[in-house]
C-alpha cells in the first residue's frame, strides 16, 4: 500500500517584471512614496559603493572584497523589511544590509582591511561582523533568535548565505533548531548562480533551493531576487511571521552577482558565458525599479547624478575616517583574546614589547 | 627537467599520479572546470573527465566523508579543503573516521587518503584561511602530516602521500606556491615520509623548522654566518607527523644547541614535540635550553598586522643569539 503522507509546495514571488510594470498587484507592499524613492537611493549607493571598493581593492587602499553589484534588490529590499532592533547575521558579501542596520561604513572599510576595529559595531547596532566560514551563522542565528524569544522580545533574525552555503550541514542545522524552537528566523538565501565557480545545477540535485526549507518544517519561498518590491514583500511576511510567534521561514532570492567572486584573483570567463551575463543584465534591478518610479514620477535621471554625487562623498568621507584609525597592535591582540591576559600571554606580550624577563 | 614552482609541481604530481592509477580521484570545492582557487589542479578535468576529476557542493564534512567512503570502495581520494581553515568543518570526518578506519575495522579498511590543502600566514587573506592548524594534527593519532617547503619535495613528497595506504594531510604553504621556481625532474620520484632534510650544514646551532619558515631560518643562518661568523644547521622536517627524530638528534649531538622556528601559534605544537623528543633522545649533548621562535598564543590576527605577528629573520637571529649567550 502508499498513500501520500505529506505535500508541499514552494510559491514564487515576484511584484514587478523586467521592464518594472507590476505583475501582482496583491502583493505590491504598501510603502510611501518617500519609502520608494529610500529603496531607489539605497540600491544606487550600494552600486556606487561596489564600483569604488572594487577600485580600491585594486589599488590595495581595501584588503578582502566581495562584489555584490546585481544583488542590490535582494540586499536592500530583504533588509528594509527588518526594525532595528532585529538581528542581521551577514556573510562576507552582505556589507550593504549590515551598512543599512547600522553598521557604519568607516568600519566596513577597516573590516576589509583586516583592522580589528571592523569588528567592533556600535553598541546599540545588532549586527555581527561578517562570517567567513560557509554556513556558521546559519546556526548561529538559531540560537540568536531564540534568545529574542527567551527574552521575550518581539524582534527577528535574519541571516543570509549563498547557494553554495545551502550544501552545508549547518544549514540544515541551523533551519532545523529554528524550527523546533520556534525561533523567530529568517533564513535568506541569496541564489546568485554560483558558488565560486560551481554552478548552482552542480551544487544540488534539488529543484529550488528554497524546497530545502521543507525538510526543516518551516516554509520555504522562492522570489525574484532582481525585484526589490518583491523581495521586500516576501521578506515583510516571513519578518511579520516570526515576530508574531509563528516561526521562522527561509527565502531564496534568484538573482546574479556581475563581478567576480572576490576581488582575490576569481575570473569568471572560466564558468560562465557572455550570454549568461547578458541575459541576468537585462533583469538589473536598478534599471526595472528606475522603470516603476519613474512611471510614477518619483525619480528623475537629475535626481540620481545627485544622489551618485552625494554617494561618493559619503564614501570618501568614510575612507578617511578609516585611514584616520590608529593601527592594531600585537599586544592589542593578546589583550584581546581574554578578559585578563592569562600568565602564559602576559610573559608573551612581555617579551614583545621587551617589557621583563621571560 | 624543468623550472617549476611549487604549484606546477603539484599539479604534474597530480597528473603523474592520475595518468598512473585509475583508482585516484581529485576533487572538492572549484577544482573541476575552475582549476582550483590556486590553479593547483588546472587541466586536470580535461585530461582526466569529470568522473576523475570533480567539483563537489561546498561542504567540506561532505568532501572528507565522501573520501571515506570512496576508500572503503577500493578508491585513493585526494581531496582538497579549498583553505585549511575550513578544516574545523571536517575535523570530525578526518580526526574520528578517516583516521581510526584501519583500526575500527581490524584492517579490513583502511584509506588512503591525501587530503591536500592550501594554508599559511604573510599573504594577507580573510580570517581562517591561513591558519597553521598543523599541530591540530600531530595530536590525532592516524594521520601522516606533510608540508613541503620547495618544488622538488612538494612533488616527490605528493607521490609517496598518494601511493600511502593511510591518510595523509599534505599542506601547501601559499606563500610558496609562486615564490621561486626550481628544477624538477619530469620522471616519478619519491621522498619517503617521516625523513626529515638538512638543507643547511652547521656546527653551532640546529635549525629545526618547515613550511616557509624553513626559507626564513635559512636567510637568517646566512645573516648571522656573515655578522658573527657562526653556522647554524637548518632542518626542514618535511613530515611533522610522523617527526624524524634522527636526523634531528644527530645535529643536536653535533651542536649542542637548537631552537626551533614555526609559524603556528607557541603552545603544544609541533616545536613542543620536538623539543620533548629532543630531551628524550639528546638531552646529555644539550649545552643550553632549546629556545621557540613562534608567535604569541593569540588567533592569526587579522591582515593588517600578519607582517608582525609572524616570525622573521630578525626573530630567528635573535634566537640564534640568545641561545648562544645561555
Ligand atoms: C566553510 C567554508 N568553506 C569554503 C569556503 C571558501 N569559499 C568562500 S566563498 C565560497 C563560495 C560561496 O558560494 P555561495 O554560498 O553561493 O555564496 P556567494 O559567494 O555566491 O555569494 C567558497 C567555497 C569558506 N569561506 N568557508
Amino acid at each position: 500500500m502508499s498513500k501520500t503522507v505529506s505535500e508541499h509546495t514552494v510559491p514564487y514571488v515576484q511584484v514587478l517584471d523586467e521592464n518594472g510594470n507590476v505583475t501582482d498587484n496583491e502583493l505590491l507592499p504598501n510603502l510611501t512614496d518617500d519609502q520608494l524613492r529610500e529603496l531607489m537611493k539605497r540600491m544606487v549607493f550600494t552600486r556606487i559603493l561596489d564600483q569604488r571598493a572594487i577600485k580600491l581593492t585594486r589599488q590595495g587602499r581595501l584588503g578582502f572584497y566581495a562584489p555584490v553589484s546585481g544583488q542590490e534588490a535582494s540586499m536592500i529590499g530583504s533588509e528594509f523589511a527588518t526594525e532595528k532592533e532585529d538581528f542581521v547575521v551577514p556573510g562576507y558579501r552582505d556589507l550593504p544590509q549590515s551598512l543599512y542596520h547600522g553598521y557604519p561604513l568607516y568600519k566596513l572599510f577597516l573590516y576589509s582591511r583586516g583592522h580589528q576595529e571592523g569588528g567592533r559595531v556600535p553598541e546599540d547596532v545588532n549586527v555581527i561582523m561578517p562570517q567567513i566560514i560557509i554556513g556558521a551563522q546559519i546556526v548561529q542565528t538559531a540560537g540568536i533568535a531564540l534568545g529574542f524569544k527567551l527574552k521575550g522580545e518581539k524582534h527577528v533574525t535574519i541571516t543570509y548565505t549563498g547557494d553554495g552555503g545551502t550544501s552545508q550541514g549547518d544549514f540544515y542545522e541551523g533551519m532545523n533548531f529554528a524550527g523546533a524552537y520556534q525561533a523567530p528566523a529568517v533564513f535568506f538565501v541569496q541564489n546568485n548562480q554560483y558558488a565560486i565557480s560551481v554552478p548552482r545545477e552542480k551544487q544540488t540535485a534539488a529543484e529550488t533551493l528554497a524546497q530545502k526549507a521543507i525538510a526543516a518544517g518551516i516554509p520555504g519561498v522562492q522570489v525574484d531576487g532582481m525585484d526589490i518590491l518583491g523581495v521586500y514583500a516576501a521578506t515583510k511576511q516571513a519578518v511579520d511571521r516570526a515576530r508574531a510567534g509563528e516561526g521562522p521561514t527561509m527565502i531564496e532570492a534568484v538573482t546574479f552577482r556581475y563581478g567576480p567572486h572576490t576581488m582575490s584573483g576569481d575570473d569568471p570567463t572560466r564558468y560562465r558565458t557572455k550570454e549568461t551575463e547578458a541575459t541576468w543584465e537585462k533583469r538589473d534591478p536598478l534599471v526595472r525599479f528606475r522603470s516603476y518610479l519613474q512611471a510614477k514620477g518619483l525619480w528623475t535621471d537629475e535626481e540620481e547624478q545627485q544622489f551618485i554625487e552625494e554617494a561618493k562623498d559619503t564614501i570618501n568621507d568614510a575612507l578617511k575616517q578609516a585611514d584616520a584609525v590608529e593601527k592594531m597592535t600585537i599586544e592589542g591582540l593578546i589583550d584581546a583574546m581574554f578578559e585578563e591576559p592569562t600568565a602564559t600571554l602576559k610573559r608573551q606580550r612581555a617579551e614583545i614589547t621587551g617589557e621583563g624577563a621571560n | 627537467m624543468a623550472q617549476m614552482t611549487m604549484i606546477q609541481a603539484i599539479t604534474h604530481a597530480l597528473d603523474l599520479e592520475l595518468a598512473r592509477d585509475e583508482k585516484v580521484l581529485v576533487f572538492g570545492e572549484d577544482v573541476g572546470n575552475n582549476g582550483g582557487v590556486f590553479r593547483a589542479t588546472e587541466g586536470l578535468q580535461k585530461k582526466y573527465g569529470e568522473e576523475r576529476v570533480f567539483d563537489t557542493p561546498l561542504a567540506e564534512s561532505g568532501i572528507i566523508g565522501l573520501a571515506n567512503g570512496l576508500a572503503i570502495q577500493g578508491f585513493r581520494p585526494v581531496p582538497e579543503i579549498q583553505f585549511f581553515g575550513f578544516v574545523f568543518e571536517a575535523f570530525d570526518q578526518i580526526a574520528s573516521q578517516i583516521a581510526r578506519l584501519r583500526y575500527r575495522s581490524g584492517g579490513r579498511y583502511y584509506a588512503p587518503v591525501t587530503i591536500r590543502s592550501p594554508f599559511g600566514g604573510g599573504v594577507r587573506t580573510p580570517e581562517l584561511h591561513s591558519d597553521s592548524l598543523e599541530g591540530l594534527f600531530l595530536q590525532t593519532p592516524g594521520v601522516k602530516v606533510v608540508i613541503p617547503s620547495t618544488p622538488y619535495d612538494a612533488k616527490g613528497l605528493l607521490l609517496s602521500a598518494i601511493r600511502d595506504n593511510d591518510p595523509v594531510i599534505f599542506l601547501e604553504h601559499m606563500r610558496l606556491y609562486r615564490s621561486f621556481r626550481q628544477e624538477v625532474p619530469e620522471e616519478e620520484y619519491t621522498i619517503p615520509l617521516g625523513q626529515a632534510n638538512v638543507v643547511r650544514e652547521g656546527k653551532d646551532v640546529t635549525i629545526v623548522t618547515y613550511g616557509a619558515m624553513v626559507g626564513v631560518s635559512q636567510k637568517a643562518a646566512d645573516a648571522w654566518a656573515k655578522d658573527k661568523g657562526l653556522e647554524a644547521e637548518v632542518i626542514d622536517l618535511r613530515t611533522i607527523s610522523p617527526i624524524d627524530i634522527d636526523t634531528i638528534t644527530e645535529s643536536v649531538k653535533k651542536t649542542g644547541r637548537a631552537i626551533v622556528v614555526q609559524e603556528a601559534q607557541r603552545s603544544a605544537g609541533v616545536g613542543a614535540e620536538v623539543i620533548a623528543q629532543i630531551n628524550e633522545h639528546a638531552i646529555y649533548h644539550l649545552e643550553a635550553p632549546v629556545l621557540r621562535v613562534t608567535p604569541p598564543d593569540t588567533v592569526y590576527p587579522f591582515g593588517m598586522i600578519e607582517d608582525e605577528w609572524l616570525p622573521t629573520q630578525h626573530s630567528v637571529v635573535a634566537a640564534l643569539n640568545k641561545v648562544m649567550s645561555l
